[in-house]
């Protein structure tokens, strides 16, 4: 986090966000995202897109229903395109590797970026160990030692462990909604991804379920980027570092959490932050 | 988290699992590769004979077509010429007169079922019951007309391959029926709750109308499905080169004069044999195509096979 | 309903059952002579599970593969008509199978597979029988294309239930598209593939025009098959080609008997099958809140 961007790195996009980020600090760009463009069918459902985020960061989407913030993010992992009609272009670079190039391998891109879904989706059949074992042995890793290791550790990394250390053999659709949610994490923190993206994790959990998924992402940014869809502005306050604002298919302004909330640039934005619609 | 520790085997691990995904990334790749393949082929294995089926039954089924085969009575074993009038009006009676019996049981107790039964033991009961009947071999319930039927009457006959047959058909119908009925939106019956009109008046005139062609596409399946049932037959109308002389007395059928025509060892009985499966499969094709346009149309989909 | 067809077959089945007793499902002969009667079922039990085990061995996996072709991996222009397509040849007549099994497809078998299996292999007791194509083989193949329409459109349905987000689980994982097959897919639908196979071989048990034009209708310890390529009978074959010819009440009373015998194994079958399927429907995830 003590990479520094170079100045010359962004400074081909010169556009009126980017130039605002760049007056602060900067830790090593992630991801950077280049007029992505994305469709369902025919419908354009995201326009044109440019971001940077950042290493060890939060960065939270937000913005109405519709707006675009989900296709967005399943675009980062190339999941958008799974969606039957779907398509997306543009470029996402990934350490300087666009993940859009005709020569990478979707699936690889997966297992780099982790990623957790609206409703808690573990494998129903499986038990809590299983399922956070599943991606390590989709993916070849057959010693048992190492397999242990790391399902221990990304249980704790979930904060989990201590629920459910006696019960690893258990189904883990024996769980509760946030508990399921948590086991959701553990399994994709797994697969030691680089970048998580979470779709709004918590919009099927109760408020104190959603705290504890809140305390995740703080402690869970130490060690990797994480990307977070969010309806809930306060949510957004609460846990990102970053605030990207997204209305009809547009990014309207992106920016520190903190100035997003309190002096926007844009007055679409500031009727959103300040619960006028949305 | 152990603080420090925890920390460090993490990136250890991380390098390591990397290390070997990627390694492993090939490999997996070939698989997929592999039963996506698998898949394919299993595709072309099923449409090769499936498409060679269409091809001969249509090849060899319109040498066989002249007005003689359409509405002559077959000739003298051996003897050319002759044609499959009567299995034909045979198979119209028969499968006629099943659905005279069966579809009207087979509503009615879909209608039970969806309406007024609700999920009670006995119900569900009902239910099950039919949902094996639907997979019973239709030689049993040739067997059971025979038993019930023929032996009684003392003569194979329309009757007792009607009522086989019927037997085949009201599991298919009620299941129909009743999964028709719970489409129908609970809101159009409550209107007519609102209104003060009595239950069996609601489920007659309100409900059941709006249901109406999904129940005919039922009925509709049921009769694709039996007009093409053979071993039923054998037992219960037996088959003869007669055209219809009366309910008690045995008539003939198509799927039953295939099987006899195919297993005579002359050209010409065989040129027939495939002209009536011609016949018999564009019969049932023009059903199942009707009947899934017609459930397209309404937004459901329907199950040829249970 | 069920009730009356389980009596009117139990009761027409008594005869050969208080005649023979158990005898009668364990002897292998069957004699229709008057005076010297004497009925076993055994050979068409074994024919019809050994016909049957074939068409289950071949169509189950070529039906799981159509499935995942159409559900997994076309696009919605080629699966479209494509399933279109495999409902309508469920809804063929078997007789059609039947009938184009004699004329065409018994010599493709014949030559194409038998022929070299028994020059190849004939050291292998299987295949050691100079094939003629009328045979238990050729029923078996005959009978996985007729069930693979049935069996592959019920596993679409299946694996169209489940969840979209199962599918994501696995992918988010890394997964290619068989590793999501193998870890999200087909745990959940297991149960209700495994109960739209024994539907398939429910039909495959109780088919019985097509198995009788194409088996070879061996009769007695000779329908005891000794290679995949001798002549066999099935229970529903035997009765198809007897029952209008029963010499004797009791002749007539054993096909029945026979008739019992399959209501019995596909009743099991069928119950096993329903069984299955709801409980893959009942799997469907919400878990507690």
């Amino acid at each position: 986090m003590e990479d520094i961007l170079s100045a010359k790195e962004i400074s081909s996009d010169t556009s009126e966000t980017t130039r605002r980020i760049r007056e602060e600090p900067r830790r090593r760009s992630k991801v950077s995202i280049k007029g992505v463009n994305a469709w369902f069918g025919s419908k354009q459902a995201l326009k044109n897109i440019n971001l940077e985020i950042e290493e060890n960061t939060a960065t939270a989407f937000m913005g109405p229903s519709g707006c675009g913030k989900t296709t967005l993010i399943r675009c980062l992992n190339r999941m958008h395109e799974m969606t039957p009609g779907a398509k997306a272009k543009g470029q996402v670079i990934l350490d300087g590797i666009d993940i859009y190039d005709k020569s990478i391998d979707p699936v690889i891109i997966k297992r780099r970026i982790g990623m957790v879904f609206q409703k808690p989706n573990p494998f129903p059949t499986m038990s809590i160990f299983d399922n956070v074992a599943a991606g390590l042995k989709l993916n070849g890793i057959k010693d048992k030692k190492l397999i242990r290791e790391i399902v221990e550790e990304s249980l704790e990394g979930a904060g989990l462990w201590e629920e459910v250390k006696n019960e690893l053999d258990k189904p883990g659709m024996g769980l509760s909604g946030g508990q399921q949610q948590r086991l959701c994490i553990a399994r994709a923190l797994a697969m030691q991804p680089e970048i998580l993206l979470m779709d709004e994790p918590t919009s099927a959990l109760d408020p104190l379920a959603s705290s504890k998924i809140e305390e995740l992402v703080h402690k869970l940014k130490k060690d990797l980027t994480i990307i977070i869809v969010t309806h809930n502005m306060q949510q957004a306050a609460r846990v990102a570092d970053r605030a990207a604002f997204m209305y009809l298919g547009e990014m309207i302004e992106y920016g520190f959490t903190k100035q997003i909330f309190q002096n926007p640039e844009q007055e679409l934005t500031e009727r959103f932050v300040s619960g006028k619609f949305g | 988290m152990s603080g420090n520790n925890g920390k460090s085997a993490a990136r250890f691990h991380r390098r390591e699992v990397q290390q070997i995904m990627v390694k492993n990334a090939r490999k997996a790749k070939i698989i997929d590769k592999i039963v996506s393949i698998f898949a394919i082929m299993c595709v072309i294995l099923a449409v090769i004979p499936l498409t060679s089926i269409l091809i001969e039954v249509i090849k060899n089924g319109i040498a066989a077509f002249n007005w003689d085969f359409l509405t002559g009575r077959p000739s003298a074993i051996g003897r050319a010429g002759g044609g499959v009038g009567p299995a034909i009006q045979g198979t119209l009676i028969v499968v006629g007169l099943a659905t005279m019996i069966g579809a009207p049981i087979g509503i009615l107790t879909g209608i039970y079922l969806s309406e007024f039964a609700g999920g009670g033991p006995f119900p569900n009961g009902v239910r099950f019951f039919n949902e094996v009947m639907t997979g019973l071999p239709s030689v049993v319930m040739g067997i059971v007309g025979y038993i019930l039927i023929v032996i009684n009457i003392g003569s194979f006959s329309v009757w007792a391959g009607a009522f086989s047959l019927s037997i085949i058909m009201i599991p298919i119908v009620s299941r129909v029926t009743e999964e028709t009925l719970k489409i129908v939106p609970n809101s159009i019956r409550e209107a007519g709750f609102a209104l003060g009109i009595a239950k069996w008046k609601i489920t007659l005139f309100i409900t059941f109308k709006s249901a109406i062609s999904g129940i005919l596409t039922g009925v509709v399946l049921a009769i694709a499905r039996i007009a093409g049932e053979t071993a039923p037959l054998i037992m219960t109308i037996l088959g003869t080169s007669l055209f219809f002389t009366g309910f008690n007395n045995p008539v003939d059928a198509l799927p039953l004069r295939i099987w006899r025509l195919s297993s005579q060892p002359y050209e010409s009985a065989q040129t027939q044999a495939w002209g009536a499966a011609l016949l018999l499969i564009l019969m049932v094709l023009a059903l199942s195509v009707a009947l899934r346009l017609l459930a397209q149309r309404r937004g459901f989909s329907v199950r040829a096979e249970i | 309903m069920l009730i009356l067809v389980a009596f009117a077959v139990g009761e027409g089945a008594l005869p050969i059952f208080s005649a023979e007793g158990f005898q009668f499902v364990i002897r292998t002969d069957w004699n229709a002579v008057y005076g010297r009667e004497s009925f076993g079922a055994l050979p068409y039990i074994i024919g019809t599970l050994l016909s049957s085990a074939i068409a289950m061995a071949i169509g189950v996996p070529i039906s799981l593969g159509i499935a995942i072709f159409v559900t997994e991996m076309a696009s919605h222009r080629i699966s479209t008509p494509l399933s279109f397509v495999v409902e309508l040849l469920a809804a063929v007549p078997s007789i059609i199978y039947g009938l184009w099994a004699l004329f065409v497809f018994r010599f493709w078998v014949r030559d194409l597979i038998e022929r070299p299996l028994y020059e190849h292999l004939n050291w292998i007791p299987f295949f050691d029988k100079t094939p003629f194509g009328l045979d238990i083989f050729t029923a078996g193949i005959v009978l996985s294309i007729m069930i693979i329409p049935i069996i592959s459109s019920i596993t679409r349905e299946i694996l169209l239930v489940v969840p979209n987000s199962q599918r994501e689980a696995a992918y988010s994982l890394g997964a290619t598209r068989w590793g999501t097959l193998k870890t999200a897919i087909f745990p959940y639908a297991k149960s209700g593939i495994l109960g739209a196979s024994f539907l398939g071989l429910g039909r495959a048990i109780g088919e019985t025009i097509l198995v009788t034009m194409i088996i070879g209708n061996a009769i007695g310890p000779a329908a005891i098959p000794t290679t995949l390529f001798s002549q066999g009978q099935s229970l529903a074959s035997l009765i198809a080609n007897e029952f209008n010819e029963a010499a004797s009440d009791l002749h007539l009373s054993a096909l029945i008997g026979l008739g019992a015998i399959l209501l019995l194994l596909s009743m099991i079958i069928n119950i096993g099958a329903r069984f299955m399927v709801s409980r893959m429907v009942k799997v469907v995830p919400g878990g507690r809140e």
